[in-house]
């Protein structure tokens, strides 16, 4: 039946349609990036709350009385530390090594659940010294934007763990490859983030 | 609360108690029976005709985009009758409310209804109807089988319908929301708001929120990675264009309002001050965060249904659509520009002339590339052969319409003459005449100009006619008086007024809502009789209007797989290109297609956040703590599934094209 159709085939015409099933590019990685910068609007919701409220002490502790410099900087060298082991882990899953791969996981694991530990510590110093989230705007901001990272960060071990498992069952697969570089866009983001809030929120805070 | 109530029956049920059952009400009482009686005779015809299996195997855990869209717009269509339901209360109570008499609703009910209308258009009826076209057309018009991650799209629908769900349940289980639909505070805070109504506004739109942000990464990516070869950015259809920008605004725009709920729901919750009246808090930090992402919001719903007046009007015009390109750069205009006009909302607010000055200059501007678009419609109108079918008519509807609209957009742009209209019913008018003359003409005109493709049958003509005048009648109807009022000075969400003079043009805008209701009613008679006559209205071709982009390339409704082959793109409206010179179907040389297998791990996830939110209106802790955990354990679970591939073998193929094959050529040999 498809032959009186065929009798009008135009010698010129050009081919219409792929013979060969073509492969589109995985959209993960790009999909996963366009995630993370509408993630990176709610920072930025959450810092301009901060530019805002910042200064609203509502006749309560500034950032001098509540910022613990000492503190920070060994949390944020937790947090960059656990960044640059994650780049190790990277590296040994491009060289194909399993085992080194999830030893780098582990360690860049350990030092992210210090940072969160650290923190955990801090928030709870400051709700007992009454400079909790519902004393000032301030420090509800204070409190949103820092806990919002730190629960970005808790999320991100939570995440490793289960993809050490897949690693130690599957191997560097790819669908484990794609997941830890997913993962990796992911940790560096948090850092990046870091960064803004150490200098945005501590830095300038104390010089208040 | 009782203060009696045992300490396990609090842990038990929180502050969910039985007077939260509004059984003293009697138009609620009401309401629920006939949406009980309704809910019931529905699921006792689903069982009768044993549809459970079918529907739980081939729609809600199907991750094919085209049953996927259905299922949106079939929400879509259920919400609007709700959020209706709304308007036509609302438009009574005001149409009797003068001097003595205070109506039939008492203000903290009134005040209810205006705010769920609101909501529920905008997020469960004008969201899905966008989100569920998109996800039906534009995969088919870049040639792709399906979107770029298909269990997140049935996930994200679920998300949408778990909120949804929220929404409707306040209706019945404790009240909604007082506050207006963008819950604006002081009053949406606890001490204004103490009751549940703000919570279930807060937690129904932050889980359908997910959905649609999720949906709206999913298609750029779509749109980005999986064209057909040869389709070039330049070469995409205007709707896909339209769906790529407006999920662009989805992306960035969607996290500032959960951001902004979700500060809202600290102060609800923890007892922060971000926009209390005290300890620092500041109301117009939110409200500014509120409009950056609502003024982005009006254009994500806008600019899909310019892209379907764009095919509609190349198709029914028989011609290439003019400027194709100022209109490709015109959409792309509007989408940088929505986001620089949000504080025109709020002239009011005090910020001084140098701040109003440049919102009021970006609002003026965005009329310019709207302007382009009108003038591209109407000169690809411009000496083609017109067809006047029902999406055209609604188009030509729409292009009359939207104009007015927008022109009274620009007179409220100039901030002085808004310091004399906010709040006024002018606003109302003017965003009514843009929703529905732009968004709901344009879902009209998508759904007659789809629908053959997407169930193989018409709609009726005839009924589509009726529809369509009753609507537009209606609409002038309904909204004229409101522009009148508002240029009175009428404010807006009132349930009482005092002056009697003013009553007549209540009663006139109650006289259009009954036309529009007439309206809705001859669409749903439209869709019945189309049923009914389905056999006259087949379209055997896959091609009912002489389409000109891919998915009329596909038989109707189109196989899972959408093209057997994927196609090659050779110049803009690929269709027409690929009718003008001769393409020929192959008939051979078939191979196996890979698909996704279906899951029910979307409708999991998103019966989990429905009781997660539950729990958390109602103080229900232990409930939305173990939904919550329920919902990683589901998702981490779901992670370690790696056979999610099925393959439609090569003869299977063959078998439906060749079937579609000899209903072409039977129509083609018909007399």
């Amino acid at each position: 039946m498809s032959t009186t159709i065929r009798d009008t085939v135009d010698a010129d015409a050009p081919q219409f349609y792929c013979t060969e099933e073509p492969h589109p590019e995985n959209g993960t990685l790009l999909g996963f990036w366009i995630y993370l910068m509408s993630d990176c609007f709610i920072f930025a919701s959450l810092f301009a709350c901060y530019a805002v409220l910042g200064t609203r002490y509502a006749e309560g502790p500034s950032p001098r009385e509540v910022f613990d410099l000492p503190m920070l900087a060994v949390n944020t060298a937790l947090l960059l530390l656990s960044s640059v082991t994650f780049g190790f882990a990277m590296l040994a899953m491009a060289k194909d090594r399993r085992g080194a791969t999830l030893a780098w996981l582990a360690v860049a694991g350990v030092c992210a659940a210090g940072f969160v530990g650290l923190e955990v510590r801090e928030f709870a110093h400051m709700i007992a010294a009454g400079a909790g989230p519902d004393r000032s705007a301030f420090l509800s901001s204070f409190f949103t934007l820092v806990g919002t990272h730190g629960l970005h960060v808790t999320v991100g071990i939570l995440w490793l763990a289960t993809l050490m498992v897949q690693v130690a069952r599957h191997g560097l697969d790819e669908t484990n490859r794609r997941r830890l570089s997913c993962l990796s866009m992911f940790w560096h983001f948090l850092d990046l983030i870091w960064v803004g809030v150490f200098s945005f929120v501590y830095l300038v805070g104390v010089l208040r | 609360m009782t203060p009696h109530r045992s300490a396990f029956l609090h842990f038990l049920l929180g502050r969910l108690t039985l007077s939260a059952i509004p059984y003293d009400n009697p138009i609620i009482v009401w309401t629920f029976v006939v949406v009980a009686a309704l809910g019931a005779a529905l699921l006792a015809t689903i069982t009768y005709h044993r549809l459970w299996g079918h529907l739980w195997r081939e729609w809600f855990t199907s991750i094919d985009h085209k049953r996927i869209g259905i299922m949106y717009l079939v929400l879509a269509i259920v919400m609007l009758l709700r959020g209706f339901a709304d308007a036509v209360m609302m438009r009574t109570q005001q149409a009797i409310a003068f001097g003595g008499d205070l109506g039939y609703l008492p203000p903290h009910h009134y005040d209810q209804i205006f705010t769920a209308h609101g909501s529920i258009m905008i997020f469960f009826v004008a969201m899905p109807l966008i989100v569920g076209l998109m996800n039906y057309v534009m995969p088919m018009q870049i040639g792709a089988r399906d979107v770029a991650f298909p269990f997140l799209n049935n996930f994200s629908f679920w998300m949408t319908v778990a909120g949804a769900v929220l929404f409707m349940l306040s209706l019945f289980i404790g009240d909604f929301a007082r506050t207006g639909w963008l819950g604006y505070p002081p009053v949406s805070e606890l001490r204004q708001s103490p009751g549940v109504g703000v919570d279930y506004y807060i937690w129904g739109l932050q889980i359908a929120g997910v959905g649609t942000l999720l949906s709206g990464i999913n298609m750029v990516v779509t749109i980005l990675k999986m064209r057909a070869p040869g389709m070039t950015l330049m070469r995409m259809p205007v709707f896909t264009w339209a769906a790529l920008c407006s999920n662009a605004l989805i992306v960035a725009a969607f996290p500032i309002l959960t951001a902004a709920l979700a500060l809202l729901a600290l102060d609800r919750y923890v007892g922060t001050h971000f926009f209390t009246s005290s300890l620092g808090g500041n109301v117009m930090m939110y409200i500014n965060l509120i409009w950056i992402w609502g003024h982005p919001e009006v254009y994500i719903l806008i600019l899909p249904m310019f892209g379907v007046y764009s095919e509609v009007v190349a198709t029914f015009s028989g011609k290439r659509l003019f400027g194709y390109s100022s209109m490709v750069y015109a959409t792309v205009a509007i989408m940088i520009l929505s986001y620089l006009v949000w504080l025109h909302h709020f002239f009011t607010m005090g910020s001084g002339a140098d701040v109003n000055s440049f919102f009021a200059l970006t609002t003026m501007i965005i009329s310019i590339p709207t302007g382009v678009k009108i003038f591209n419609w109407l000169f690809t109108m411009y000496r083609g052969r017109v067809r006047y079918d029902v999406p055209m008519l609604w188009t030509i509807g729409f292009l009359f319409t939207f104009t007015i609209g927008g022109m009274t957009g620009v007179m409220l742009s100039v901030a002085p003459a808004d310091f004399m209209l906010h709040n006024s019913l002018f606003v109302v008018a003017h965003f009514h005449n843009v929703i529905i003359g732009g968004v709901v003409f344009g879902a009209f005109a998508a759904i007659n100009y789809w629908f053959p493709k997407a169930f193989g049958f018409r709609l009726d003509p005839f009924w589509g006619k009726v529809s369509f005048w009753f609507w537009l009648i209606g609409f002038w109807v309904a909204f004229t008086p409101l522009y009148v009022l508002g240029l009175m000075g009428v404010t807006r969400r009132l349930s009482h007024f005092t002056d009697p003079r003013l009553q007549i043009w209540f009663q006139i805008a109650a006289v259009g809502s009954v036309l529009i209701f007439l309206g809705i009613l001859a669409f749903l008679v439209q869709v019945y009789v189309s049923i009914r006559r389905r056999d006259a209205l087949r379209d055997a071709t896959g091609d009912p209007w002489n389409g000109r982009t891919l998915e009329w390339s596909t038989s109707s409704p189109p196989p899972a797989y959408n093209f057997a082959f994927t196609p090659l793109v050779h110049d803009r409206d690929a269709w027409t290109d690929m009718k003008r010179r001769g393409f020929v179907r192959p008939a051979s040389g078939f191979q196996p297609i890979h698909l996704p297998k279906n899951t029910g791990a979307g409708v999991v996830l998103g019966a989990l956040s429905l009781f997660c939110g539950f729990g958390l209106v109602w103080h229900i802790w232990w409930l939305a703590g173990a939904a919550f955990v329920g919902i990683i354990a589901v998702a981490i679970g779901n992670s370690f599934d790696t056979h999610r591939d099925r393959h439609v073998p090569a003869e299977e193929v063959d078998r439906v094209e060749r079937e579609y094959r000899r209903r072409l050529a039977a129509q083609a040999s018909a007399p």
